[in-house]
């Protein structure tokens, strides 16, 4: 038995939305696993379907082997989880807080002391809660995920609000846990986060599963690694860009009048782009060379992206 | 079973009501600033005096004398103008008016649904009779009697632990539950292997703590400032009072059980607790009500809880005497506890 979670068919109605529609998804045991979707796609009902929390309207889930009909105590005692933006007790201290929930956990709880070092929350441990920073209270999020030492953890946006820096440390942490042997899953729709964070990647829309794969797979997919964006003046047809050296597809991108052009290497295809240019007589107006991301992945699946409604 | 996070939760219970300044106040502070505001409007001033005019004319100074003899009248002399706003406003009980005529009647103007006019104008009537020569033809003397406990703040106190006992419940307990509802700590520990029953069960533990502390401190207060004594048994009081606090709990936890928000409770606990502030003995006694609905106001919770602990404080009753508020209070202990853990939701 390998897989951590296996989830079929699985389905999720509320009145007057279906919020999962028909997916089949398997965790592997020790990876670190990303649901990347724009807000709305259904990641958190997912996630919490899987934590037990929400029941699902048809389809089958089974974690560690288990079900949350047959063995709701069982798999509580060996999940850890991080709500999206939970307020805890305000006026608890971290330290006290930290001990309510560990004496949730009959066995093998983690150490007050060593959780406090690993979350570098010692500094804080007197403070109370409601004074925390917001990347101090997701530090403390995640240290209540795992204080009961959990095979299987459940990341839900651990990161969204949070500063440049305090979102790095928090990689950090989560980075350090998957050396450590844990299942983690986690819901973003940050891609930086799940390219640097996870071993694989479901890019989730509108409740279905639109690919599946790691980062780098999926990067491949849309054909190059690298995007040129490209804006000329006058504007140049299509056909005039895909027949540069190197360029494997050209896509029109919205709200500008330019293209996006996927390629593999920028020094062989940029100098034919340049000269493609002058022998034209057209001038750029906007020329951008960058690495492609799963935001270019999930843009050109959908045609929107991530970051829309 | 497990206790361990049930005394965890219960510990921290207790470190959050005594770290959030507003729950120290309308806990401790509130009930005994009540205690004060009506112990001192309704303080015994001696026997109280009766306020009435007489309407000036050719003998109303004579008139004014004559009553002003009797001790319990308070006589003021005004124009017929005067006397007849007075009487509207509600500034004073009764009007005297003298004959127009010799032999004609003398006016008296009252309200009648008001029992002290009624008191006044026995008192006026009697006065003047007298003055103009009645006698009575059988003697009588009077004597007074003052019964322990028979003051209104007496009376008073017991109410306003019933009152502060289901404030406790409602806005401690059932807001702070919605609040952690909305803030997704209710989820968060519906996550963990937490017995859920314990959770909900951690509010009667920290009532171990917190009921004893009202009681005395109310008690202690009312005793220092106004001489309020129990006349009955202490741990009568004790008990009573942590019924008082499981039973409003229920209720409490009832309100609690599904709102989503602060909003939604809020109108739920005015909805439960403002019709039992007002019918059920507070601030005044529930036979104030029609006979007809006193066989309901009984059965309800804070009526059950102020109706026995007055007895036992006032009345120096045994619980065993209190067998049918009691019954009245464990009935809805119970029936509102299982309701509230069936309908509870914890998202």
């Amino acid at each position: 038995m390998d897989a951590a979670i296996r989830i079929e068919n699985l389905v999720k109605k509320y009145a007057d939305v279906v919020a999962v529609n028909g997916l089949d998804l398997e965790v592997r045991r020790g990876e670190c696993f990303g649901l990347l979707g724009p807000n709305g796609a259904g990641k958190t009902t997912t996630v919490e379907i899987l934590e037990g929390l929400v029941p699902a309207t048809s389809g089958t889930v089974e974690l560690l082997g288990r079900t949350w009909d047959r063995d709701p105590d069982a798999l509580r005692e060996r999940i850890g989880v991080a709500l999206q933006e939970t307020r805890l007790f305000d006026r608890l201290t971290v330290e006290e807080t930290i001990r309510l929930f560990r004496s949730f956990y009959p066995k093998g709880a983690l150490q007050v002391e060593t959780l406090l070092a690993e979350m570098q929350l010692e500094e804080k441990r007197s403070t109370w809660v409601m004074k925390l920073s917001g990347g101090q209270r997701q530090r403390l999020a995640v240290a209540l995920g795992i204080v009961g030492d959990p095979e299987v953890l459940f990341l839900d946006e651990p990161t969204t609000g949070l500063d440049p820096q305090s979102r790095r440390a928090l990689w950090d942490t989560i980075a350090a846990l998957r050396t450590r042997g844990k299942t983690v899953v986690l819901t973003t729709h940050y891609m930086d986060e799940a390219e640097r964070l996870c071993d694989r990647v479901a890019i989730v829309d509108r409740g279905k599963l639109i690919a599946l794969g790691s980062p780098s797979e999926l990067i491949d997919r849309i054909g190059g690694h690298h995007l040129v964006e490209l804006a000329t003046d006058p504007a140049l047809a299509r056909e005039a860009l895909a027949s540069v050296r190197g360029v494997r597809s050209v896509r029109e991108q919205a709200g500008t009048d330019g293209f996006a052009l996927s390629i593999d290497e920028p020094h062989v295809t940029l100098p034919a782009l340049i000269a493609r240019l002058n022998e034209r007589g057209v001038r750029p107006t906007r020329l951008v060379s960058r690495t492609a991301t799963l935001d270019d992945v999930f843009l050109s699946l959908t045609g929107r992206t991530l970051r829309e409604d | 079973m497990e206790l361990r996070p049930l005394m965890a939760l219960s510990a921290v219970r207790l470190r959050l009501f005594f770290r959030e300044p507003g729950s120290l106040f309308w806990t401790f502070a509130f009930p005994i600033l009540i205690t004060i505001a009506l112990g001192m409007a309704f303080r015994n001033q001696g026997p109280s005096k009766n306020q009435i005019v007489v309407v000036a004319g050719p003998q109303s100074a004579a008139l004014a004398s004559a009553l002003s003899a009797e001790r319990g009248l308070d006589v003021t002399t005004v124009d017929a103008a005067e006397a007849g706003r007075r009487l509207r406003a509600g500034e004073t009980l009764l009007s005297v008016e003298e004959a127009a005529t010799p032999g004609a009647p003398f006016v008296y103007r009252y309200d009648p649904s008001r029992p002290e006019a009624l008191a006044a104008r026995r008192l006026v009537d009697d006065t003047l009779q007298h003055h103009a020569g009645r006698r009575d033809p059988v003697p009588t003397r009077d004597e007074t009697a003052i019964a322990h406990g028979a003051r209104y703040v007496d009376w008073l106190v017991p109410g306003l632990l019933g009152m502060q006992l289901l404030n406790a419940a409602m806005w401690g307990a059932a807001f702070n539950i919605v609040n952690a509802r909305q803030r997704r700590l209710l989820k968060r520990l519906a996550a963990t292997p937490m017995r859920r029953g314990q959770y909900l069960l951690s509010y009667r533990v920290s009532g171990l703590v917190f009921v004893p502390l009202q009681v005395i401190v109310l008690f202690a207060f009312a005793r220092l400032a106004f001489g309020v004594t129990i006349q009955g048994s202490p741990f009568a009081v004790l008990a009573l009072a942590l019924l008082g606090s499981w039973c409003f709990g229920g209720l409490g936890l009832l309100c609690a059980a599904r709102a989503q928000n602060p909003e939604t409770a809020n109108g739920l606990i005015n909805l439960v607790t403002l019709p039992m502030m007002v019918v059920s003995g507070v601030f005044f006694a529930s036979s104030r009500f029609p006979h007809l609905v006193q066989p309901l106001i009984r059965i309800l919770p804070l009526s059950a809880f102020n109706e026995s602990l007055r007895h036992v404080v006032n009345d120096g009753a045994s619980l065993a005497s209190q067998s049918f508020p009691i019954g009245v209070m464990v009935v809805w202990t119970a029936v509102t506890s299982v309701f509230a853990v069936r309908l509870f939701r914890w998202t």
